[in-house]
This record gives structure tokens, sequence and C-alpha cells, in this order.
């Protein structure tokens, strides 16, 4: 009799949890509030993604900014505080899957994922094999962003900006020890990611000798720079500066000769996203070719999406400085977390600075 | 007076700690543990990843004592006390014009001397940017009074007398940073320099003339040293805000105008190495408290 009882709790237990299992997931979905909390750079969504995506599920999208991905990795590491989709780039990726700050996503609720460019770049970039952790949501390059009218020439490569007396005081760089220090190696022949001590103080040595000929290093407004006459060359992010080109037509953009750095950002969903399934359907409504064409469309960085191009502007999608020609791109290279050698980064950009 | 009503905090402990404890936890939980928590930081090792590591070393401060980080340090003590030396010069002034306006001028005055506090710091230092650029409103407004010269020459056929207008390159540069500190910081100074130039008795200034000083020797003699205590403060007040600033440095600074705040600031970013950056923190920290220190100890000296 106790025996039989004892078994038939047990079976009732055992069935409980089976049928709690069961509605488990379905269970959570509907716990889920109506909520997920967008973490994203400035300036890098369309106009009407979140209305959208309001629209269509329901959900609400709180949205908040960052300057940059060194921004959002300080945000993360102490603990999310409550993001649900991220975008870090290739190199950030790298960071984070190291701090284990990344979830894996769950494909089978991303049915958008069939519109991608087949493109290894794209479908399997060495720093997210598999895109285990985040799907390509733009890419861009850094170039030389000029004024028509006071270039003898246009641009080329580096020497405009990083060897160019003749424009002394009217050129801009960015302000990221690793961008600039990185083109400049790109310049002198070297790898963005070189790790070697004395390189990249080659790198420091060519910008500590053209100091004078740089106004500022522009934290993240160069293209404004450029666009209210304060410098006449800049070292920008391609969209920004063809955000601005698209009020003032004496403006240009060039991607450098030598090649330079390339980057793709990626949606991802951090260790600890209270919204887990509203983020999957916010990445995946991100590559809806529509929406996803609406982006590209306004702020003019390159898509990710095969299936968009047929809704994105014809000129920019012939525009070389958004889609460069792929012997330029070749020469391209994506910044990787290089560890122990950031030190050395550091530590040559407080002397450029101090010089 | 009597105060029977005052009773010692041992005979009623229950009513000094209810009072006590909510400040005392306030600071333990917002101020001493954080601090705690930088200062050990700043002794761990760091991973590739900038990863914490449990390890003790001294190599961080090691780091931040090399002579190009001592330099930094001392660039930016030279910004800070540029700016202190023309805030205590504007804001004593100030303070002086506040402190013997007529009373129903004087709340106005100060609201105007706070009102500042109103605005977000990097609205406030944006709009320099906005002033001194070269198409800003201080070039363009030089440029429009550099026509308006011109066309008067005109008028009495010396058109082409004045050469043309260049427009003066005003921002990027360390004055543009002090500028924009000055203009940050003033507050600190003339608000309590006001209260101690306002508490001083007016009989002593009187007596002062009456007995044959001159106004400048009853300012300087009778006035400052009264006043000292409170400009004194403020004039600590502007420094370590100054000098812990990188705001300013990076809107309106050139190729060389970091500050030991910028460059605490990138280690907690660009160069994901908090480690280095809290040793470089706590080394901004010890000057401070060195200040601070200094300032008790010429209070001490000077009997009031």
């Amino acid at each position: 009799m106790i025996h039989a009882l004892i078994s038939r709790r047990g079976l009732l237990q055992s069935s409980a949890a089976l049928s709690i299992a069961a509605v488990l997931p379905r269970g959570l979905a509907a716990a889920e509030a109506k909520l997920v909390n967008v973490y994203n750079f400035d300036t890098y969504i369309g106009k009407t993604t979140r209305r959208t995506f309001t629209q269509a599920t329901g959900i609400r999208v709180k949205y908040d900014l960052y300057g940059s991905n060194q921004e959002l990795l300080a945000k993360l590491r102490a603990g999310n505080p409550g993001y649900d989709v991220i975008f870090p780039s290739d190199f950030m990726i790298g960071t984070m899957t190291k701090l284990d700050l990344l979830s894996p996503l769950d494909h089978a609720k991303l049915p958008n994922m069939r519109h991608l460019d087949p493109m290894p770049r794209v479908s399997n970039p060495p720093s997210n094999p598999g895109l285990k952790y985040g799907l390509p949501y733009q890419w861009g390059t850094i170039g030389i962003g000029y004024r028509k009218s006071k270039v003898k020439s246009v641009p080329v490569g580096w020497q405009a900006l990083f060897d160019n007396p003749a424009m002394s005081g009217r050129i801009a760089l960015l302000s990221e020890p690793r961008e600039v220090l990185g083109c400049a190696l790109k310049y002198l022949g070297r790898s963005v990611n070189s790790t070697a001590q004395d390189e990249i103080n080659l790198a420091r040595d060519l910008i500590v000798r053209n100091k004078r000929t740089f106004k500022t290093f522009a934290a993240d407004n160069g293209q404004d720079l450029l666009a209210n006459g304060e410098v006449d060359l800049v070292m920008e992010y391609n969209g920004d500066v063809l955000s601005v080109m698209q009020e003032n037509k004496g403006l240009g953009f060039v991607v450098p000769q030598e090649g330079t750095v390339l980057w793709t950002d990626f949606a991802c969903i951090p260790k600890g996203a209270p919204h887990p399934d509203n983020a999957h359907a916010f990445i995946n409504h991100l590559h809806d070719p529509k929406v996803n064409a609406e982006i590209a469309n306004t702020i003019h960085y390159a898509s990710t999406n095969a299936s968009a191009k047929q809704f994105i502007r014809a000129d920019d999608l012939q525009n070389p400085s958004i889609y460069p020609p792929a012997d330029l791109i070749a020469k391209c290279e994506i910044l990787q977390d290089v560890g122990d050698a950031l030190r050395l980064y550091d530590r040559a950009w407080t002397e450029v600075q101090a010089a | 007076m009597r105060h029977d009503r005052l009773r010692s905090w041992r005979e009623d402990g229950a009513a000094f700690w209810a009072l006590t404890a909510p400040p005392v936890l306030w600071l333990v939980a917002f101020f001493v543990v954080p601090l705690a928590m930088v200062w050990l930081v700043s002794f761990a090792g760091r991973g590739p990843q900038g990863q914490v590591l449990p390890v003790a070393t001294l190599e961080n401060y090691a780091r931040a004592l090399e002579p190009i980080h001592l330099l930094i340090i001392a660039k930016s003590v030279a910004i800070a006390v540029a700016v202190t030396a023309i805030c205590v010069v504007i804001g004593v002034a100030m303070a002086l014009v506040i402190a013997f306006a007529p009373t129903r001028w004087k709340n106005p005055l100060l609201l105007l001397v706070m009102l500042p506090f109103w605005t977000n710091l990097l609205i406030r230092t944006y709009s320099w940017i906005a002033l001194l650029r070269s198409e800003g409103l201080v070039n363009l407004g030089s440029g429009w009074l550099h026509e308006a010269a011109d066309a008067l020459l005109g008028l009495v056929g010396l058109d082409g007398l004045m050469p043309a207008f260049q427009p003066v390159e005003l921002l990027y540069s360390t004055s543009a940073v002090i500028l924009s500190l000055i203009h940050i910081h003033l507050p600190f100074v003339v608000l309590p320099a006001y209260a101690a130039l306002e508490r001083i008795d007016r009989d002593c200034l009187e007596s002062s003339l009456d007995l044959g000083a001159t106004p400048a020797q009853t300012f300087r003699l009778v006035m400052l040293p009264m006043a000292m205590p409170g400009i004194a403060t403020g004039a600590l007040i502007a420094f370590i805000l100054a000098l812990g600033s990188f705001v300013a440095a990076d809107l309106l600074g050139g190729t060389d105008s970091i500050m030991i705040g910028n460059l605490i600031q990138r280690q907690f970013t660009a160069s994901n190495d908090w480690q280095f950056g809290a040793a470089l923190s706590f080394l901004l920290l010890y000057v401070t408290f060195a200040l601070v220190w200094l300032n008790a100890a010429r209070r001490a000296r000077v009997p009031s």
C-alpha cells in the first residue's frame, strides 16, 4: 500500500515534471515581456526599423546607444545590465567570446538567415565561425573623406593623410589607437594586426613626424569637421562620410589603394539577456530584405543581405566607396584581438600624443 | 543658553546610530567599497583580453610612474594650475561685485553664476565648438567686423588697404581646453569666495578706511586675508576637478592636448586595461590627497 503510494507519487512527480518541461518553452515565451532592449552604435539603424518591428510583432523596442566597441565591452564586462541585442564588430566578437559574454544563437528562430550573402566573409567569417554568436549586420571600411575643391587631385592612398605636409593643419585622424596605428601600418606595408613592437613603433614615428599636419584626433565626429570646413581631409568610416556627402556634393570619399581596415558588425545576444526570444525576433527582422534595404539606404554602409540588394538604391550598390572592387577588398584586413600586444598600441598612442 | 535637551551619544546610542547609520552606510557602499575595488584592481595582473587576474603585482604602478606618464600628469597639473589661477582672478572679482551689490541684486546675480550648472557638461563643452571653430561665431563675427571696416575705408577711398580676412585657429588647442575648463569651474570659485566676502564684518573695512588705508590697501591687507579660506577652498575644488577632467581635452584639444583624465579613460575603453587605469587613478588620487593635506596644514598654521 505504502509502496504503491510512493510509486504513484513518484509517477505523479515525474509526469508533473514532464508536463512542466513540455510547456516550459512556451510558458517562458509567454512570460517574456513584450520588450526588447537594443544597444547599438549611434546613427546605425534605419528610420523605420524599430517601428516596423513593433508593428509586426507587438514587441516594444527600447533603444540605447554606444560610441565604440570598447564602450560596449566596458559596459558588459561588469555584467549584462539588461541588453538583449548588441552589435559588436568582428574583433570584438573575438574578445567577447573569449570572455564568455555572448550567447550562441538559435538559428531555427532566424528564418531570414536564408537571405544572407553566401560569400564566405559574410556566411562563415573567421571571427565568428558558422555564425554561432551573431548574424552579420552591415560592413564597411575606414578611408579618406576629402573636400574636392581643396585637394589638387583625388587622393588615392594613405599618403594623403599620413604624409601630406602640403595640407598641413587641414587633416584630422580618428582617435582610436588600433584604427589609426593600424591604417598607418597598412600605409607602411605591414599588417593592421601587427604585434611586433618595431613595426608598431614605425607607425608611431610616421604619425609623430607629421604631427603638425594633423589638426586633431577626432573622436566620433570627423565627418562633421569635414562638412563644416574645419578640415579638408579626414580619416573616417565610409558610411559616416557618405551620410554628410548626401547634403554636400563638394565632398568625396575614397578607399585607399593600399587596402584598409575592413569590418563587419554582428547582431549578437549577450549572456544574461532578459528577452532572448524577442532578441531573436529582432535580429530576424533586421534581415527581412525590405527592412534590411531600408537600413542600408539610410546609413550607407554595405549590406550583408543578398535578397535586400534589389531594394537598395542602385547608385549605392555601384558606389566603390560602399562596395569596393574585389581586388581592393582582397588587400583589406579585419582587425583582430591582439591580446597582450594591445599594451604596445596603447603605449605608442600615448607617445604620439605626448610628443 | 541651556542645553538640557542636548544628550551625549553615549547615553542615547539608539538615536545616535539611527541618525548616523544611513550616511555611514551610504559612504561605505558608494564610496569606500567601489574605491577599494579599484584599489585592488590596481594591483592585479592583466589577461590577454583584459581579464583581471588574481595575482598581486606592482607592475601597473611601475608603468604609471614611467617618465612619459609622469610628464602627462605634470602637463595636466600645469593646465589645472592655469585654469585655477584665472578662475581665482575672475572669480574673486565676480564675488566682490556680488558681495557689494545692492541686496535686491544679490540673488539674481548668484542665480546667473549658478545657471550654467543646469546645462549638461557635454553641451557646455560642445557650445565652445560652435563658438571657436573656423566658421564659428567668433570668427564669423570678427570677419563681419573686418568687412564692415573695409567697406568704411572704401567709402573714403582707402579700399584694398586692409589685408584679406583670415579666420583665426582657436579650436583644437590647449588654449581652447583651458578656456572651456575656466568656464566650467568658475562657479566653484565664485560661490565660496562670495560666502567668505559676505561674512566679513563691514565695520573692519570702515575702520581700515577711517584709519587712513587706501581702498587698495584695505582690499589687500584686510579683505583678502579674511576671505582667504573661502577663496582657497574654491581654488582647491576647481583645481581638483580640472586636474581630472577629460571631456574638454577630448572635444576641444589638439593633437597634444592629452590630460591624465584622457589616459585613464582610454584604459577603461580602447586599451581595455583596467589594471593600469586603476593604478593611474590612484596616482591621481594621491596627488589630490597631498594637495588637500597641504591646504589643511596651511590653515592649521594660520590661527583664525
